[in-house]
C-alpha cells in the first residue's frame, strides 16, 4: 500500500508545501500517539523489542518512553511511546506528557519528526476525532487502525484507501498484539512518512463538530460498525450482577489466597531444597573457616531465605497480570467507586490501589491519570497501604511458623490463607480510613466527576502473560542479587567482629548484637528482641530484606541454623508478638523505593515525609497496643 | 438550583439520563455540566443528538455504564441526572 502520495522514488527529495521527501538522515524520532487502550505501548513493544508495560485498561501509559525501533538495517529510528488522549486538550498529569511531547515542551526531548496514531479500529468512527487535531499539527502522520483482527472476527469493515485519501494520509489496517501489518509500519518507518496532505479540518474547539467530521470520515471509507463484543456482555452480566457478582469476586479473591498458599507450596520445597543442596555442597568444597562462614552462613542463608518465595511472588504475578489483561480491573473500579465516593475519592482512585498489590512504586505513578490534585495526592498516600508483593514473604513466614494449618471455611479456605486474607483487609481499611482522614481534613476539595471507559473483555495472551512473569521473576532476582546480598554481606561482617581468639564471637557479643541491644528499649514494647530490631532496621531498604537478614543471623547462630527460619523464629517470638510483627508490617512505610518516587511525583520531600512519619506512628502505636491487649 | 420544567413541544416530559432503565435507549439532548467536564464527554461519545443506551451498573445502580457509539463509558448518577434526554423513538 503505497500511500506515499507525490514524487516518485527516484528523485532526491524535492520538498513541496504538501509532500517532504525522506526526512533528513540521522536521528528520527517518532512519536506514538492515540486514545487511552487503543494499543500504543503493544505497538511499541513490538517494533523496539522492549517492555513497556501493557494491560486492558485505559490509562497504563503514564509517561514517555523512548525505544530504538527495531528494523533490519535501520538503527536511526526513535520511538517514543505516549500515554493515551482524547483531544489535545490536556486535563490530568498523563495527557500532559503526551500534549508536552508533540508539543516539543518536553524537557530533554526535541519535538517529534512524525507520528504514528493508532486508533481502535473498532470504535473507529469515534476515535477518529483524534485524526483532526493530530493532522493539525503538520507533522508526517501514519495513521494505523488496530485490532484489525477483532474487527474482522465481529464482521467490521472499512476501506483504508477510501480512509487514505479522505484524510490526506497513509492509513494501515494492523494487529499489533498479533503482529499482523508490522511490516507496513516498518516499511513507513524507514522510508519516511509524507506530511498530511492539507484537508478541510473542523474547528478544533468544537467537540460536536469534530465528531460530525469523524462520522464523516468513517462513513466516506465504507466504515462498518463491528458486531456488539456479544461475548464481553454476558460477561458483565455475570461480574456485574447484583447478587453473582460480589459473590464471584469473593470466590475468586479467596481462590487465590489458598492457591498462593497451597499451590506454591510444592515450588516453594523446591527452591528450599535446591539452596539447602547447593549450599552444603559449595560448605563441602570450601572446608571449614571464615570463608565458609561468609558464604554459607551469611550470603547462603541471606539471599537463599528471599529466594524460596519466589515461586509464591510469580503466582501473585499472574493472577494480577490475568486480572488486568481480561478487563476485569475496569469492573472492579467501577464495582468499587461507592465505596471510593464515602470516603471522599472515586472509582479511578482504584486502579492505582489494585496495582498497588503488585508494588507501590507503579501505582504511585499510575495516580497520574487522575485529574483531581488533591485527588491524586490522597490516592498516592495511601497507596503504600496496599499490600505489595514485598510483603508477602514476610507474611507468609510468620504465618507458617505460628499459624497451624487447619481448614477454616470448609475444606475450601485454610487458617493460613485466611490470615492472609485478613493482612490484606486490614492494609486496605487503613488505607480507606486514611483517605477519609485526609479527605476531610488536609487534602478536601469538590467531589470530583468520575469516568471510566470500559475496556471490552480480552483473553489474556500466554506471550503477555509469560513476559509479566519472567520480568517480575528478572526483578526479584536482580534484588536478591543486589540489596539483599549486599545487606547480608554486611550484616555478616557486623556479626563477625570483633574477633575473640582470633574467632568470630557469639552473636550477641559481635558488633551486630551490640547495635541490636542498643535499639531493643524502643521495640520492646512491641514484643520484638533485638534479633527482630536488626531486620526491621535492615527492611528499612526494602521490606522483604528481613527475611534475609533473619536467614543470615540465625544462619550464624550455631545450632540454629540446622532448624530453619521458622524454628528459630518459634524460639524468639511469642505468639503475640508474632501478630505484633505483621501488623507492624502491614502498617509502616518500609521501601526506599517507594519514598523516592513519592517525592518525584509530588515535587518535594514535604509529602513523603508525612507519609513515613504517619505510617511509622500508627505501625508503631497499632502494633504496641496489639502486643499488649494480646500477651 | 434550578430545574428544568420546559416542556418540549411534543409534549413529553424532559428527562435525564439518570433515568433510564437497564437496557433503555434515548437521544442524547443537552449536557448541563461545566464546559470542560462537558466537552471530555462528547470527546468520548456523548453528543447531543446521538443515541445512548443504558447498560449494567455496579450493585446498587451506581455507576452505570452507558452505551455511545459503541463505546461503553460508566458515569455517577450524580452526573447522569445532569444530562438530558428524549425518547429514543422522536429521533428516529
Amino acid at each position: 500500500m503505497s500511500s506515499c502520495h507525490g514524487d516518485g522514488d527516484g528523485h532526491k527529495s524535492v520538498s513541496t508545501a504538501t509532500v517532504e521527501g525522506p526526512a533528513p538522515v540521522g536521528q528520527r524520532l517518532i512519536a506514538l500517539v492515540g486514545p487511552p487502550n487503543a494499543g500504543k505501548s503493544t505497538l511499541f513493544n513490538r517494533l523496539t523489542g522492549l517492555r513497556q508495560r501493557v494491560a486492558n485498561f485505559p490509562g497504563v501509559t503514564v509517561e514517555h518512553r523512548l525505544g530504538k525501533a527495531q528494523v533490519e538495517g535501520h538503527y536511526d529510528v526513535e520511538l517514543v511511546d505516549l500515554p493515551g488522549i482524547y483531544s489535545l486538550s490536556p486535563r490530568s498529569e498523563d495527557e500532559r506528557v503526551s500534549f508536552d511531547v508533540l508539543t516539543g515542551k518536553m524537557d530533554g526531548l526535541r519535538k517529534p519528526d512524525a507520528i504514528l496514531l493508532i486508533l481502535d479500529s473498532t470504535n473507529l468512527s469515534r476515535h477518529l476525532t483524534l485524526a483532526a487535531p493530530i493532522l493539525s499539527l503538520g507533522l508526517p502522520t501514519l495513521i494505523l487502525l488496530n485490532m484489525a483482527d477483532d474487527l474482522r472476527a465481529r464482521d467490521g469493515h472499512v476501506d483504508v484507501n477510501a480512509l487514505s485519501k479522505s484524510l490526506g494520509a497513509p492509513v494501515a489496517l494492523i494487529s499489533a498484539s498479533k503482529g499482523e501489518g508490522i511490516e507496513a509500519v516498518e516499511r513507513f518507518l524507514t522510508r519516511g512518512i509524507a506530511v498530511p496532505k492539507p484537508i478541510q479540518l473542523p474547528v478544533l474547539q468544537d467537540v460536536p463538530h469534530c465528531r460530525q467530521w469523524a462520522r464523516g470520515m468513517s462513513e466516506s471509507a465504507g466504515y462498518r460498525h463491528p458486531a456488539p463484543p456479544e461475548l464481553s456482555r454476558k460477561l458483565d452480566g455475570v461480574f456485574l450482577h447484583p447478587l453473582w457478582g460480589p459473590v464471584i469476586f469473593v470466590i475468586v479473591v479467596g481462590a487465590v489466597f489458598q492457591t498462593i498458599f497451597t499451590g506454591a507450596k510444592p515450588l516453594m520445597d523446591g527452591v528450599q531444597s535446591l539452596v539447602a543442596m547447593s549450599g552444603a555442597w559449595v560448605g563441602g568444597l570450601l572446608g571449614p573457616g571464615l570463608l565458609k562462614s561468609l558464604i554459607i552462613d551469611g550470603l547462603w542463608s541471606g539471599v537463599g531465605s528471599v529466594l524460596v518465595f519466589l515461586p509464591q511472588i510469580l503466582l501473585l504475578f499472574l493472577f494480577i497480570g490475568i486480572l488486568e489483561d481480561s478487563g476485569y480491573l475496569a469492573r472492579a473500579a467501577l464495582i468499587a467507586d461507592r465505596t471510593m465516593a464515602r470516603v471522599g475519592l472515586q472509582g479511578k482512585s482504584f486502579i492505582p490501589l489494585l496495582s498497588a498489590y503488585a508494588c507501590a512504586v507503579p501505582a504511585i505513578m499510575a495516580t497520574r491519570t487522575i485529574e483531581n490534585k488533591r485527588d491524586r495526592i490522597a490516592t498516592i498516600l495511601i497507596a503504600p497501604f496496599m499490600t505489595c508483593s514485598a510483603r508477602l514473604p514476610v507474611y507468609t513466614l510468620i504465618i507458617a511458623a505460628f499459624i497451624p494449618e487447619r481448614p477454616f471455611i470448609g475444606p475450601f479456605l485454610g487458617t493460613r490463607a485466611a490470615a492472609m486474607m485478613g493482612l490484606y483487609v486490614l492494609g486496605f481499611v487503613a488505607a480507606v480510613a486514611t483517605a477519609r482522614l485526609l479527605k476531610s481534613s488536609i487534602l478536601k476539595s469538590e467531589r470530583t466527576p468520575f469516568v471510566l471507559e470500559m475496556p471490552a473483555y480480552r483473553r489474556p495472551t500466554l506471550r503477555s502473560l509469560g513476559l509479566r512473569i519472567s520480568d517480575r521473576a528478572q526483578v526479584f532476582l536482580k534484588r536478591a542479587g543486589t540489596v539483599i546480598l549486599g545487606v547480608s554481606f554486611v550484616l555478616w561482617l557486623l556479626a563477625s567482629v570483633p574477633l575473640i581468639n582470633g574467632h568470630t564471637p557469639p552473636i550477641e557479643q559481635s558488633l551486630a548484637g551490640t547495635l541490636g541491644r542498643t535499639i531493643e528499649p524502643a521495640i520492646r514494647p512491641l514484643g520484638f528482641n533485638w534479633k527482630i530490631g536488626i531486620g526491621l532496621i535492615s527492611s528499612l531498604a526494602a521490606r522483604e530484606v528481613i527475611v534475609g537478614t533473619l536467614g543470615t543471623i540465625y544462619g550464624m547462630e550455631p545450632g540454629k541454623d540446622q532448624v530453619g527460619l521458622q524454628q528459630a523464629l518459634q524460639h524468639d517470638l511469642s505468639p503475640a508478638g508474632a501478630v505484633s510483627l505483621l501488623v507492624f508490617f502491614a502498617f509502616a512505610m518500609q521501601c526506599m523505593s517507594t519514598l523516592a518516587v513519592v517525592r518525584r511525583e509530588t515535587g518535594s520531600w514535604k509529602w513523603p515525609a508525612i507519609q513515613f512519619t504517619y505510617m511509622g506512628a500508627l505501625a508503631y502505636v497499632s502494633s504496641f497496643i496489639v502486643y499488649h491487649v494480646l500477651r | 438550583m434550578q430545574l428544568s420544567f420546559k416542556k418540549t413541544s411534543s409534549g413529553s416530559k424532559p428527562r435525564t439520563l439518570a433515568e433510564l432503565g437497564s437496557g433503555e435507549a434515548a437521544t442524547l439532548v443537552h449536557l448541563d455540566l461545566p464546559n470542560d467536564f462537558a466537552n471530555r464527554l462528547m470527546e468520548l461519545g456523548f453528543l447531543p443528538g446521538g443515541p445512548v443506551c443504558a447498560a449494567f451498573s455496579a450493585p446498587g445502580g451506581d455507576p452505570r455504564v452507558f452505551r455511545v457509539e459503541g463505546a461503553e463509558v460508566a458515569l455517577r448518577r450524580e452526573t447522569a441526572l445532569r444530562i438530558q434526554i428524549s425518547p429514543a423513538a422522536s429521533a428516529a
